[in-house]
């Protein structure tokens, strides 16, 4: 058992659904509200890495942080080095692979809030910033819970994008999953398996808590957990 | 249709004792979806301090109008505003967004929120002021309504008409300068609802805003009404006190909503001018009725409308009455509505609906194929041009 792939692993996903949370609120909040007619661009373009190719993804990310790219450039003026093959790289390329997975669900709790709860907090001298905050975020804990076991789980399995983006640095940019890869190489089933084991272990523990609380959800209201104040 | 608006009486005005007019003045034309097609909000009205009923069916643009005034919807065209401050006026391109409004609407789901306790829902409106200060006045308030033994509990956990209690409240605690009530009592039995009238009442004595309450039920009109207004189909049909506007119907959607659950058509048989009557042949069947006397000839053709509250059923031939027209028939029907029989009775041809009370149906022991008499008083029966 790889520890040091272990560890980076869940420090990889932790920041990444972290950050998914704070980048992933507004966006899933212009995406329930907005009524600019081509949003359906929008939805279609945070959707697309659920349907691209991993290696696809991580190809462009590769090449957006390259030295060629003026993103690229623009970090290695202020660092002296590349954002390809670092740990800062395996970031920003998982939040894109893994950002689908925290807005959808956080869009789709924003969306299920009662509007006439929405209007009565107009009226009672609420601006709509301030109802998001008082109304529809606590109302939507579940679905930000949701969120963020999903992208945490996503971000720990991600394989394509990690190998694209950070190639194979242990302790930088090696993660579970290309360790799995490199064992398999190397015919070392048993280690593998144990590895793999874990993975799944986990991945199914996350998800369990998932479907677990949105069932929860539905029976009781979300909120008897503990008030989100 | 041409609606000449009159305004309210200036008597009303002198009544106040605020010095200055906190009057809610609407004029604005909007369309708004309909389930037979799109309709258009024609409403030009002025209402003072005290409630103003707005009474019509559904689909008839009370919502719509309520959601206009709160800045919940923008209308097509027009002006509002409250107490001479434009809140809405297209000419000067000014909308003031619902939440600088400060017009208190009371939703006809409530929309409490689920999250909080009543107390929180109350205090919620009190944003501006300190914690200290927004859990003293939120007291205040959940006394005024006798709810502050629920102040910990949530929406769920309270009974219909406590969570009306508290959306009342909620509603009225920031001291909104107008207060929209859609529907709020629909789903009350009476006794409370007369109990949250009484202290939605003194609230308002010492407060004084005009109060837009919306509703299609008749009895809620009279029951409320300062000035009602009629609305059909997004226009205003008709306006005045309760009792001029719904007991005389000129107009037969307003006698459709007014709830006569009979109406005839009619021909007038014989004007009896020394008596102030005339006698009415309805159409179908062979029933005569004594109305009171309009101005119309032998021969012509009205309608003729009639409460089922107002008509008398007795299980003997009545003598000695004073009523003019007592009409032998057969009960077909017996229906329970809420607390209310609905009894049907075909005389002679024409299908009369009574209402009694369960007891009376209990003492008279009143089963269908019964032969009865309809007893109808002269000044029961509204006449309306067809």
């Amino acid at each position: 058992m790889n520890w040091e792939a272990f560890w980076l692993t869940v420090r990889l996903a932790a920041i990444v659904a972290t950050l998914l949370v704070v980048i992933g609120i507004p966006i899933a909040y212009w995406l329930t509200y907005s009524r600019w007619r081509w949003k359906f661009l929008a939805e279609a373009a945070v959707a697309l890495p659920i349907v691209l190719p991993p290696t696809v993804l991580g190809f462009y990310v590769l090449v957006a942080l390259g030295s060629r790219s003026p993103l690229g450039r623009w970090w290695e003026s202020l660092t002296g080095h590349t954002l390809a093959f670092t740990f800062e790289g395996l970031v920003i390329g998982s939040l894109l692979y893994s950002l689908p997975f925290a807005v959808q669900p956080f869009a789709a709790s924003f969306g299920a809030v009662d509007r006439t709860l929405l209007q009565a907090s107009a009226s009672l001298g609420h601006s709509p910033r301030q109802t998001f905050r008082r109304i529809v975020l606590p109302l939507s804990k579940a679905g930000l819970i949701t969120g963020f076991a999903l992208s945490f789980a996503h971000t720990l399995g991600e394989f394509g994008v990690v190998l694209m983006v950070g190639g194979d640095i242990p302790g930088v940019t090696r993660t579970l999953s290309i360790d799995i890869y490199d064992q398999v190489q190397a015919a070392n089933y048993s280690s593998a398996n144990q590895t793999a084991l874990l993975l799944l272990v986990v991945s199914f523990f996350i998800l369990s808590i998932v479907f677990g609380l949105n069932r929860y959800g539905l029976h009781r209201p979300a909120w008897t957990l503990s008030p989100w104040r | 249709m041409a609606v000449k608006v009159p305004l309210a009486p200036p008597a009303a005005l002198t009544m106040s004792p605020q010095p200055i007019s906190s009057d809610l003045e609407v004029r604005i034309r909007k369309r708004f979806p309909h389930p037979e097609g799109s309709f258009h909000l024609n409403v030009h009205f002025r209402a003072l301090a005290g409630f103003t009923i707005l009474f019509g069916a559904s689909g008839a643009g009370k919502t719509t109008l309520l959601d206009c005034v709160a800045g919940l919807a923008n209308p097509d065209d027009g002006r509002i505003a409250i107490g001479g401050e434009d809140l809405y006026d297209a000419e000067k391109k000014l909308n003031v967004v619902a939440w600088k409004r400060n017009i208190g609407y009371v939703h006809q789901d409530l929309a409490l929120f689920p999250h909080l306790t009543a107390e929180e829902n109350v205090a919620y409106g009190l944003r501006k002021l300190s914690a200290a200060e927004r859990k003293i006045r939120s007291r205040e308030m959940l006394e005024a309504f006798r709810i502050e033994h629920l102040r910990d509990r949530r929406p769920a956990q309270i009974s219909g008409g406590e969570r009306q209690r508290v959306a009342l409240a909620r509603a009225l605690v920031s001291e909104p300068r107008a207060l929209l009530l859609d529907e709020p009592l629909s789903a009350l039995d009476r006794p409370t609802k007369s109990s949250l009238v009484g202290d939605l009442r003194k609230w308002n004595q010492n407060h004084r805003v005009p109060i837009l309450f919306v509703t299609h039920n008749g009895e809620e009109v009279f029951a409320l009404g300062d000035e009602v207004i009629i609305l059909d189909a997004g226009k205003i049909v008709a306006q005045g006190l309760p009792h001029d506007v719904m007991r005389a119907p000129r107009l037969e959607t307003v006698a459709n909503l007014a709830g006569f659950e009979n109406i005839f058509d009619a021909s007038v048989v014989a004007l009896h001018e020394a008596r102030g009557t005339m006698t009415c042949h309805l159409r179908k069947g062979t029933v005569e009725l004594e109305t009171p006397l309009v101005r119309a000839e032998v021969g012509s053709l009205l309608r003729v409308g009639i409460q089922a509250g107002d008509l008398l059923l007795a299980t003997e031939e009545p003598h000695g009455l004073s009523a003019r027209n007592i009409l032998p028939g057969t009960i077909r029907r017996l229906v329970q509505r809420d607390v209310i029989i609905a009894a049907i009775v075909e005389c002679g041809g024409a299908d009369f609906e009574v209402h009694l009370t369960l007891a009376a149906r209990d003492s008279l022991q009143l089963r269908p194929g019964q032969a009865v008499w309809v007893v109808v008083k002269t000044h029961s029966c509204h006449l309306m041009g067809v």
